[in-house]
């Protein structure tokens, strides 16, 4: 195997450009997320933080730059790594069940021509119970509300027992109890030695829920501990005079521990 | 009927079995992915192939004619995903560009094919012949269809999660794009086979109708493939025996006439997502809705006259729910939970709670 880069660094990304048809959306991106962290990628419209995460994933192929997960490059790390796209992002009249789609998660793991048994059924609906959806095991997914979706994803990803999760604006669109819900689960798994980047969108509970923070906006604004990177200045940086609530964030902000 | 007759139709009636279940089976995840226009492409391309086929091997040879449609079929997936990937033009603007494009390079090579001594034995890839499909025929479609369907069942789960994630699939390690090239050629393959009995211009119907209406009757990919491989073979093969009863009856249009009535039928009739199911929904619902908003207002009306048995008339609950209210109230006086009274000067019907209406059992 070869040698591993900075393998004390659950994500560790190098010079990252990436560009859409030679427009770049990110640029020069350096980064280290520390594992046992939740961090939360914060920035505006279109600042690439889905785009990041996908070039992390090797979704998208970057320009330039380099990275390791855990000192491995993507393909020699996806075991260790859960993935939960922007909800929108498939067809949900898709004819699967919930536990279908859960199971999916492990066809990475199951290798070619093995098919999900009993094993892989009951640590599926053991991901389903973390999510408290066991009881819609057996249910249509064009049946689920928004927030049953979200949940069924996260299942998705939880059934891999990765050690590194991604999630794609997990808190968008449903309601207060369920967020309170996903955040209450992705602290566990940090608590539980794993590290969790979410991108986030409500500044607001940016300081409550994270311990680690990336502000993006094509480059890197800040990153680092909540309490150092959340600051007026560096709101007004990655969002510039885009936030008519700047006012009310640098009292929040002020506030913050 | 005649022992040759009948043979005959054995063997055109395996064959369209086979072709209409193997296109079921594909027509599926073209329809989940949102391909069904690809399945026209391909099958459009290859008449180019089929003419060229039969030029360079200079006569109707069956194996030269297969593959050259083959080849052209997949030359044309080849060069969707190149304009799409490579020149950046959307789904449908690819695919119409490279339809066009072939349809009408396949039409001007057929023109000039007519020249040719056999060149008659063409016309059947237009619109399909059944009769033209020889027992050979058929062992060798058998064979290709057990291979394909054999891929299919070893690729499951892969052509699952591309099908309903194909950026999950990627993440999750999966070569999508070897994926997606082999579903195609799996297509093309099916296409191929179906050409003498469907002909290019209606292969992808029998693709596309029987995915569509198994759609309809199940929930999970499994059922629905095999729906679809049933209601594929069915089409299949009663269009194909209906179009050898007459002589010269095209086969391609009764098999997507036949696909077409089982689409029609499925979108109608079928419990839960059929346009019957959804009306006998909204009525269930506006139903219980009227019912729950007459025993509300009527409770409503009683407690504001400190009457219990306050008497409402009938007509001030139509112009309430706007529409007549008479069969809500038949159905809950037969509930027990309201009876009708006449009152006032001009003997009006009315309707007062019954106790059990007042006890407030509005489930
Ligand atoms: N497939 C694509 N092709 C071309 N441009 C793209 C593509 N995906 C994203 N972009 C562009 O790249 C930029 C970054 O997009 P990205 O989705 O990463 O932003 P984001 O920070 O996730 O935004 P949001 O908060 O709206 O989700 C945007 O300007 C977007 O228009
Ligand atoms: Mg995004």
């Amino acid at each position: 195997m070869a040698a591993l880069h900075e393998p004390h660094i659950a994500c560790h990304i190098e010079d990252l450009t990436v560009s859409y048809q030679e427009r770049p959306v990110l640029w020069d991106i350096d980064l280290d997320i520390p594992p046992g962290v939740m961090a939360a990628i914060v920035g505006p419209n279109g600042a690439g933080k889905s785009t990041l995460i996908k070039a992390v994933l090797g979704l998208v192929r970057p320009v330039a730059g380099h990275v390791r997960l855990f000192g491995l490059p993507i393909a020699a790390a996806r075991r260790r790594v859960g993935y939960v796209p922007q909800r929108q992002s498939v067809d949900w009249d898709f004819p699967a069940t919930v536990l279908d789609v859960v199971l999916m998660g492990l066809y990475g793991q199951l290798g070619w021509l093995r098919r999900p048994g009993r094993t892989e059924r009951a640590r599926a609906m053991a991901a389903l119970a973390q999510v408290g959806l066991e009881d819609y095991a057996r249910r249509q997914i064009s049946q689920l509300s928004g927030g049953q979706q979200q949940r069924t994803f996260i299942a998705r990803a939880l059934v891999q027992e990765a050690d590194l999760y991604f999630l794609d604006e997990p808190m968008a669109g449903v309601d207060a109890v369920t967020e309170a819900a996903i955040v209450a689960l992705l602290k566990a798994q940090r608590d539980a030695g794993k590290t969790v980047v979410v991108v986030h969108h409500d500044l607001q509970t940016v300081a409550r829920y994270f311990d680690w923070l990336v502000m993006l906006n094509q480059r890197i604004i800040a990153q680092g501990p909540v309490s150092q990177v959340y600051t007026p200045e560096n709101l007004r940086a990655a969002y510039g005079g885009q936030l008519a609530l700047i006012g009310t964030l640098d009292a929040q902000a002020d506030k913050a521990p | 009927m005649s022992f040759e007759v009948s043979h005959t139709l054995m063997t055109v009636a395996l064959a369209a079995l086979l072709i209409g279940g193997l296109a079921g089976v594909l027509g599926s995840f073209l329809v989940l992915r949102g391909q069904s226009l690809l399945g026209d492409v391909i099958s459009h391309a290859a008449l180019p192939g089929v003419v060229a086929g039969f030029l360079m091997s200079g006569s109707r040879s069956f194996v030269a004619i297969l593959l050259g449609a083959l080849v052209a079929g997949a030359l044309a997936g080849l060069s969707v995903q190149l304009l799409r990937r490579g020149a950046g033009l959307k789904s449908d603007a690819a695919l119409g560009v490279v339809l066009s494009l072939f349809f009408a390079a396949g039409v001007v090579l057929y023109s000039v094919a007519q020249g040719r001594p056999g060149a008659a034995g063409l016309q059947v890839f237009l619109f399909g012949q059944a009769a033209s499909v020889l027992r050979s025929d058929v062992v060798a479609m058998a064979v290709v269809a057990a291979l394909v369907l054999g891929v299919i069942v070893a690729l499951w789960k892969e052509f699952q999660l591309i099908s309903f994630d194909p950026e999950g699939a990627r993440a999750a390690g999966l070569p999508v794009e070897r994926l997606e090239t082999l579903l195609s050629v799996l297509v093309a393959v099916a296409i191929v086979l179906g050409l003498a009995l469907a002909g290019v211009v209606l292969m992808v119907a029998m693709l596309i109708a029987p995915a569509v209406a198994a759609r309809q009757w199940v929930n999970r990919l499994g059922p629905m493939v095999v729906l679809a491989a049933v209601f594929g073979a069915g089409s299949g093969m009663a269009g194909a025996v209906l179009s050898a009863l007459g002589t010269g009856v095209a086969t391609g249009p009764v098999m997507v006439l036949v696909a077409s009535s089982v689409v029609a039928v499925s979108l109608v009739l079928a419990p839960g997502r059929g346009v019957l199911a959804r009306l006998a929904m909204d009525r269930r619902a506006r139903r219980s809705l009227h019912r729950r908003q007459v025993l509300e207002v009527m409770a409503g009306l009683s407690a504001e006259h400190a009457n219990p048995a306050y008497r409402s008339e009938e007509t001030m609950l139509d112009a309430y729910l706007g529409t007549p209210a008479r069969p809500v109230l038949q159905r809950l006086e037969r509930e027990g939970l309201i009876r009708q009274v006449p009152h006032g000067p001009e003997g009006r019907a009315h309707w007062e709670l019954t106790d059990e209406g007042q006890a407030g059992d509005r489930a």
